[in-house]
């Protein structure tokens, strides 16, 4: 009955995984001409673990009833959450690449069997509540996403982004597995729930550097300063499909993972992390206004804006409160499509020869040859800088309001600062698609399912977002209580 | 053959009936600390050869298996050692995507100098 009980809150992984040998095997049968009903194959898988998932979200499941493996795993509403947001982005992922490698022919079928085991990997980092589950999540998602990187074999830059991504991955893998040892060393225990019993009170030197090496680790991953460093040259070299599933799925399943580790795991130790938090928070979204600010190549650009909205995710973190848990996945949700969607424009954007375009002055004048995009484009910058009519400016919102009402206002009032230089650097593009004279570069076509798709975000991020705000913050917030049992 | 012989020959000067020679786990985890600090140097200082780098992120997850064991036996507890072994799994497997990446970049450029991985600033 317990295994079956495990098996059964384990599906849509199950699914997963099998899903992934399947295809594996058929693409080492079928070879290239496969890859794009592969990829059909695995959105339609992510598409059936998403319908899995979404009843115990929308459910609010918790409690010992969704604890698998003897607390090796947990499937809660929060762990669900995540899960549809990693499910979304990566089926957007899929979407945007066959489009873009059969113009130099390299879509191979491996790559949608890479996404799926990197989502695979997520949706393990999400759910677990045990180093070990933890580790082995980590690593199935990092080991894809290190080959993923490197995925244009014959392109310099891709190799060099695989070589740059593996080596600081692998040592933020170590750092992150070094503070578990000691964890282990000084709580006895790999188990969430007994490490938070076991770090009460005041810590030893030993249980510190603890959490401050594993806090280190999962920085590195979510790409938050001072570990951000590989983030622009990976997102550069990268290709572009995979930059944008760089930008969004693992970013969830980080940010979540950072969340249970913090709250739950290290939950009696606030007083210990928040100020690490706090000045991670601070230092990402100051550096990715800034460092944004001098960027010729869009993808670098949207590197450093994505280290700058980390922070202010993280923001929510400090105030370790449920309103700021909330806030940090409503924030999460509306990101993903901002991001996911000034991707795919970026993606959209073709010379002639079809030829991606990154440079920012080649996409001088975009209105004036390809208004849709440049409108669609323009939209998502507005929302990314949080300008009021777009959704973008809810996510923001309801941090700093979390801020706030738990008494950071100085922390909030920083953060508004400092979202304004971000919003020069967006509104420059913006100045540059609409203002300038045409470069005249951008010409070629986009296929409809691009379109389809960046319709749909643009739709999401647009003023007709906020008739979903109740709706999503309050499966947010059922998401977010989950999380706050065990402090109960 | 003396069987009150208790210390084996190379240790013959020191005493443990008294304490002397026991490894506690203070020095188990100074000596896996110093491993992890040398491979994290090793990643930085090294400005030579990406496959040193590949040998210092094994010395890191060395570092922390050794923590594991250690921890493991002092806690008298199993998980620490199964912990090891996922560690270990992994780490090949790490080792296998590191090196062949590193074959896809030495393809295209023909090195494998650190200083040469400069195509993007940064």
């Amino acid at each position: 009955m317990e295994l079956k009980q495990s098996l059964g809150l384990i599906a849509p992984e199950i699914l997963l995984s099998i899903a992934s040998l399947v295809l594996l095997l058929v693409s080492a049968w079928a070879g290239d001409k496969a890859s794009r009903a592969i990829s059909v194959v695995a959105c339609f898988v992510l598409g059936a673990c998403f319908f899995i998932v979404a009843p115990t979200v929308c459910a609010g499941v918790a409690g010992p009833d969704v604890v698998a493996f003897n607390g090796l795993f947990t499937a809660d509403a929060f762990s669900g959450f995540a899960k549809l947001l990693i499910f979304a982005a990566t089926g957007a992922a899929l979407v945007m690449a066959p489009k873009f490698f059969e113009r130099t022919n390299s879509m191979m079928p491996e790559f949608p069997v890479l996404i799926l085991l990197a989502a695979l990997g997520m949706c393990l980092m999400v759910s677990a509540t045990d180093l070990m589950t933890l580790y082995i999540g980590l690593e199935l998602n990092s080991l894809a996403s290190y080959v993923l990187a490197a995925f244009l074999r014959n392109d310099e830059r891709s190799a060099e982004a695989g070589i740059k991504y593996f080596v600081l991955g692998a040592l933020a893998s170590g750092i992150l597995l070094f503070g578990m040892s000691l964890t282990y060393g000084f709580t006895g225990s790999t188990d969430f729930g007994t490490v938070r019993a076991a770090l009460t009170g005041d810590m030893s030197t030993g249980a510190m550097f603890a959490v401050v090496f594993v806090l280190a680790g999962l920085a590195f991953k979510i790409s938050a300063v001072p570990f951000h460093m590989w983030t622009p040259d990976v997102y550069e070299g990268s290709p572009t499909p995979v930059t944008a599933f760089f930008a969004t799925a693992p970013k969830v399943a980080a940010v979540s993972l950072l969340m249970r580790v913090s709250l739950d795991a290290f939950g009696m130790q606030a007083d210990a992390w928040r100020q690490i938090v706090l000045f991670v928070a601070l230092a990402s979204i100051v550096v990715g206004a800034l460092g944004a600010i001098g960027q010729s190549n869009i993808k670098r650009l949207m590197a450093f804006s994505s280290i700058n909205n980390v922070g202010f995710i993280l923001i929510g973190l400090v105030t370790g409160t449920v309103q700021g848990a909330s806030a940090m996945l409503v924030y999460l949700a509306i990101y993903i499509a901002m991001t996911a969607g000034s991707f795919l424009a970026i993606i959209m954007m073709k010379d002639e020869a079809g030829a991606p375009v990154e440079k920012i002055s080649d996409i001088a004048g975009l209105s004036r040859t390809k208004p849709a995009l440049a409108l669609c484009l323009a939209m998502m910058m507005f929302s990314l800088a949080g300008i009021p009519p777009l959704f973008g400016f809810w996510g923001k919102f309801v941090v700093f309001q979390a801020a706030v009402e738990a008494n950071l206002v100085a922390l909030a009032a920083i953060g508004i600062a400092a979202s304004v230089i971000g919003a020069f650097y967006y509104l420059k593009i913006v100045k540059v698609m609409y203002f300038d004279e045409p470069a005249d570069v951008v010409k070629g076509q986009s296929d409809w399912a691009h379109w389809a798709l960046l319709i749909i975000s643009t739709a999401f991020i647009s003023p007709l977002g906020y008739l979903l705000t109740t709706w999503l913050g309050g499966i947010a917030d059922k998401a977010a209580a989950t999380l706050f049992l065990v402090a109960a | 053959m003396q069987p009150s012989t208790r210390a084996p020959k190379w240790a013959k000067g020191l005493n443990y009936d008294r304490g002397e020679a026991v490894i506690g786990i203070e020095h188990y985890v100074v000596v896996s600390s110093i491993l992890f600090v040398l491979g994290v140097l090793g990643i930085f200082l090294n400005r030579k050869n990406v496959i040193v780098i590949l040998m210092a992120i094994e010395l890191i997850l060395l570092s922390v298996n050794l923590n594991f064991v250690a921890f493991s036996a002092f806690l008298n507890d199993l998980v620490g050692q199964v912990f090891a072994m996922f560690i270990l799994t992994v780490a090949a497997g790490e080792a296998a995507i590191g090196l062949a990446i590193l074959v896809i970049f030495f393809r295209d450029r023909g090195t494998i100098a650190v200083d040469d991985v400069n195509r993007m600033k940064g």
